[in-house]
Order: structure tokens, then C-alpha cells, then sequence
């Protein structure tokens, strides 16, 4: 080759390398290895076989969930809140609240998720709101309580989007359970694992949706994790189009509320609604809105039957 | 004028390991004409399928699916790494592939869902009822311009 060329030619081979060794998983090199390996007589077929299952099994244990498994975690945390909590079976307030919840979730970092975000209201007297990994979003009587208007009811929403985006629910999956679950798959080859093996995954996963839903319901998740949620829940109204300001208003009101009904549920989960305040005031100046007169009209003819109740 | 011809190379090259393929890690989503989720859809993409991407813009990757339809999909939408389980890998023995029980090792896929149904565990119905709270984006857009919502970024 003429010399002219050389410098070129050997620098697309290493840049196509580089781009190759960046592209290849850790899963592609165990199995060119153990190839190798093969090849020379160290090991036999099965065994190398073996060994790239394996790598292939510890590779995927060591990513994030992906989305279908983060469906399917929220599924179940959902269905397990729902042992306690009763949904309300109102189809017009829970299609107003799915139109402004997606609504909003379309302006979301993450606006596509596995299976789509979906609202429902829960027959709950309790000041409360859920975010299960995947989309599915929960809100009681209580909490709508707490709002005046549609503005308000959108930070609210845009609050517990912000936590499927950031993926509080997932994080709050003990380390363990994931270990857990490899020990199984590595005290068996994949051959010989059956219904019994599939039995203890299976009850790992119950475990890991406890973790969730002990987060949501009980324990809570850190205050950093909902100073972030409350700060993304601003910028996302902002994108929206809703005054950020919503958030100010409501948060003052829950914290009224919350006094009267003696701290129960979100005061529980929550840090109070007025540090929350103090972290929102640094980003939001305008702390008062005067509410869009359309909006406020559907707010009020969606959910005035609701809000009679009290 | 040879690092310049070096950097040019390494400009080219990286543009070809761009114009690589993502799998669509959601049930379904839309190939949009803008990438805005309100754009008009000119396709349809479901899980598993395979789209060329090209630039990426503020979150937003211009796509070619496999019909050739060209337009924006959310990165939300998609995975670098394939998300279907490549065909058989299923274990004559047990019908569990290596890669079903690695998933199932970290929770989370259908067959784990109906174990816990059938034996009782969780009740899923409402769950179901949920994921037909549908909203189309016709509706979200008559529903942001009746309330004067429109001012927001698109």
C-alpha cells in the first residue's frame, strides 16, 4: 500500500475498533474467551457453554431494569396498595384526571414508558398520592381535597410523575434482592433449573415489590429524593404551561389540612410542606397565580361531586 | 494538516457508529413528523422493533423504521440493547431459557405476574382497568387549547 494511504487506512481501522470494543457488552468478550479457550483445548464445549450463560446471567443482573421489568414491578406494587387503599369506580373523574395527568406526562423527561402512565383516584379520606415504577399513579379524596382548582391538581400529578421519572420507586429495591437472585442462578447451571428455582425468583420479586411499596406507603423516600421530584415537578408545569406557582399554593393548603386530620399519610411519607416550600421558593419567585376561569370551571364541574362529599 | 485530516476521519467514523439501530423498549409507541409528542404520527412502532437512528435532538432521535418510514421517536422509547429474547435459547428440559430465568431472577416479567395470580397473591384487576384510561393526543391537544395551555413548550 502506498505509504500516502497508510496513515489514513490505519487510523478508520482504530477508530472502527474503538467504536466496536464501545459497542460490545462485557457478554460478547466472555464469549470470544471462552471460544479461545475452547479452541485451544482448555475447556470443553459444554463447559464453556456454561460459562458464557452465566456471564450472560451476572451482565444482566448488573444493569438497570429495564422498562418491561420496571411494567411489571409496578403492576404489582399497584395491586399490592390496592389491598389497602379502594379505588374509586367514578369513570368521569378518572378520565379527567387520566386527560391532565397524561396530559402533563407528555412534557416529562420520560414521557414514554412501557406500558404508558394511567391515573386512578382512590376512595381514601387519607392526604395521600402513589407512584408506582412505570407510570401507574395513585391519588386519594384526600389529596384532591387539597386542591382548588386544576392548576393546583397538575402539581400534584406532575409531583408524582417526576418520581416515576427519577425512578424513586426502583431505588428503593434493597440491593440484596438482586444478589439474591444470582446466588440461585449460580449455585445451578442453567440446565437444571425447573419450577422450584422459578419459585424462589418468584418470591425475591414479591420482595422487591414490598421494598416499593413499603417505601410508598410507610417509610417514604429521602428528603433529597422529594426536594428532586418537587424541583422537576416545577420545571415541568413551567413546560406545560401551568404556573409554577400551583405548587406553593397547594403545599400550603396540605400543610393546613394535614394539620387538622392529625398526620397521617403523605405527613407520614413527606417532609413538611413548609421545608418543601423553602426549597421551592429558591427557584420560584411568584409565589401567587390568579386561576385560568376555563380551567377552573372543568376542575370544578369534573370533580365537585367528589368534592361534596365532605 | 495530517491531525486535521486524522480529526476529519475521526468526525466520519464516529458518524457511522451513530447511524446505529435501537430497539423500541416500549409496548408502542409513534414515529413522529416533529419531535414533539403532539406531532402528527406517520408510523407505528411496537416492542422489539428494530429502527436506524441518526441525530439525536433535545431527547428526540431521528428514526428510519423498517417499512422506511422516516421521522422522531422519544429516546424514552428505546434501548441500545436489544430487548427481545433471541430464538432458540429455550431449554429442551425445563422450556426456561437461560436469558427468561435471568429476567425472572430480577423480577419481572409476565410469567412471574401469573404465578401471583393463580395462586391468589395479588388481585390485578384494577390494574388492568387502569391501562384503559386511554388519552389520544387529539384529545390532550383539544384539552390544552380549551384551557389556554398552548403558551407551554411543545
Amino acid at each position: 500500500m502506498n505509504k500516502k494511504y497508510l496513515l489514513p487506512f490505519i487510523s478508520v481501522l482504530v477508530m472502527l475498533l474503538i467504536t466496536t470494543v464501545l459497542i460490545s457488552g462485557c457478554g460478547e468478550v466472555a464469549e470470544i474467551g471462552t471460544g479461545i479457550a475452547q479452541a485451544g483445548g482448555i475447556i470443553t464445549s459444554s463447559q464453556a457453554d456454561s460459562i458464557t450463560k452465566s456471564t450472560k446471567a451476572i451482565e444482566k443482573s448488573q444493569q438497570e431494569l429495564t422498562s418491561e421489568q420496571e411494567y411489571y414491578v409496578g403492576r404489582a406494587v399497584v395491586a399490592s396498595v390496592l389491598q389497602t387503599y379502594k379505588p374509586l369506580d367514578r369513570p368521569q373523574q378518572n378520565n379527567y384526571l387520566n386527560l391532565l395527568g397524561q396530559s402533563l406526562a407528555i412534557f416529562s423527561n420520560c414521557p414514554e414508558t412501557f406500558g404508558g402512565y394511567h391515573f386512578l383516584l382512590l376512595d381514601s379520606d387519607e392526604i395521600n398520592a402513589f407512584a408506582a415504577p412505570g407510570g401507574l399513579i395513585l391519588v386519594t379524596r384526600g389529596m384532591l381535597r387539597c386542591c382548588n382548582n386544576e392548576d393546583e391538581l397538575a402539581a400534584v400529578l406532575a409531583h408524582e410523575i417526576c418520581h416515576v421519572e427519577l425512578k424513586h420507586g426502583l431505588k428503593a429495591i434493597k440491593q440484596g434482592r438482586m444478589t439474591e437472585a444470582l446466588t440461585i442462578l449460580a449455585a445451578e447451571s442453567a440446565k437444571q433449573l425447573g419450577s422450584e428455582e422459578l419459585a424462589s425468583l418468584t418470591e425475591n420479586f414479591e420482595e422487591s415489590v414490598s421494598d416499593v411499596v413499603m417505601t410508598l406507603t410507610t417509610s417514604g423516600y429521602s428528603r433529597d429524593q422529594e426536594r428532586d421530584a418537587d424541583a422537576a415537578a416545577a420545571q415541568l408545569l413551567r413546560r406545560a404551561g401551568y404556573p409554577e406557582a400551583a405548587m406553593i399554593t397547594m403545599l400550603r393548603r396540605m400543610d393546613e389540612r394535614i394539620s387538622d386530620s392529625g398526620g397521617h399519610g403523605f405527613a407520614k411519607t413527606h417532609p413538611s410542606a413548609s421545608s418543601r416550600i423553602d426549597s421551592l421558593r429558591t427557584t420560584i419567585t411568584n409565589t401567587q397565580f390568579v386561576p385560568d376561569a376555563v380551567r377552573q370551571e372543568r376542575f370544578t364541574a369534573a370533580m365537585q361531586t367528589i368534592l361534596a362529599w365532605y | 494538516m495530517k491531525i486535521k485530516y486524522f480529526l476529519a476521519l475521526f468526525v466520519l467514523t464516529g458518524s457511522i457508529a451513530l447511524a446505529a439501530s435501537m430497539s423500541v423498549q416500549v409496548q408502542q409507541s409513534k414515529v413522529r413528523v416533529t419531535p414533539s409528542q403532539l406531532g402528527s404520527a406517520v408510523d407505528t412502532i411496537k416492542y422489539g422493533d428494530v429502527v436506524n437512528v441518526g441525530e439525536l435532538r433535545n431527547g428526540w432521535y431521528e428514526v428510519t423504521t423498517i417499512n422506511g418510514k422516516k421521522g422522531w421517536v422519544h429516546e424514552s422509547a428505546l434501548s441500545k440493547k436489544p430487548v427481545k429474547m433471541s430464538a432458540g435459547t429455550a431449554n429442551t428440559t425445563t422450556g426456561v431459557s437461560s436469558d427468561e430465568v435471568a429476567l425472572a431472577g430480577k423480577g419481572f416479567n409476565e410469567q412471574v405476574e401469573n404465578k401471583l395470580k393463580a395462586d391468589g397473591t395479588l388481585d390485578y384487576t384494577w390494574v388492568d382497568r387502569m391501562k384503559t384510561y386511554n388519552v389520544d393526543p387529539d384529545q390532550i391537544l383539544a384539552f390544552r387549547t380549551q384551557g389556554h395551555l398552548e403558551g407551554g413548550a411543545k
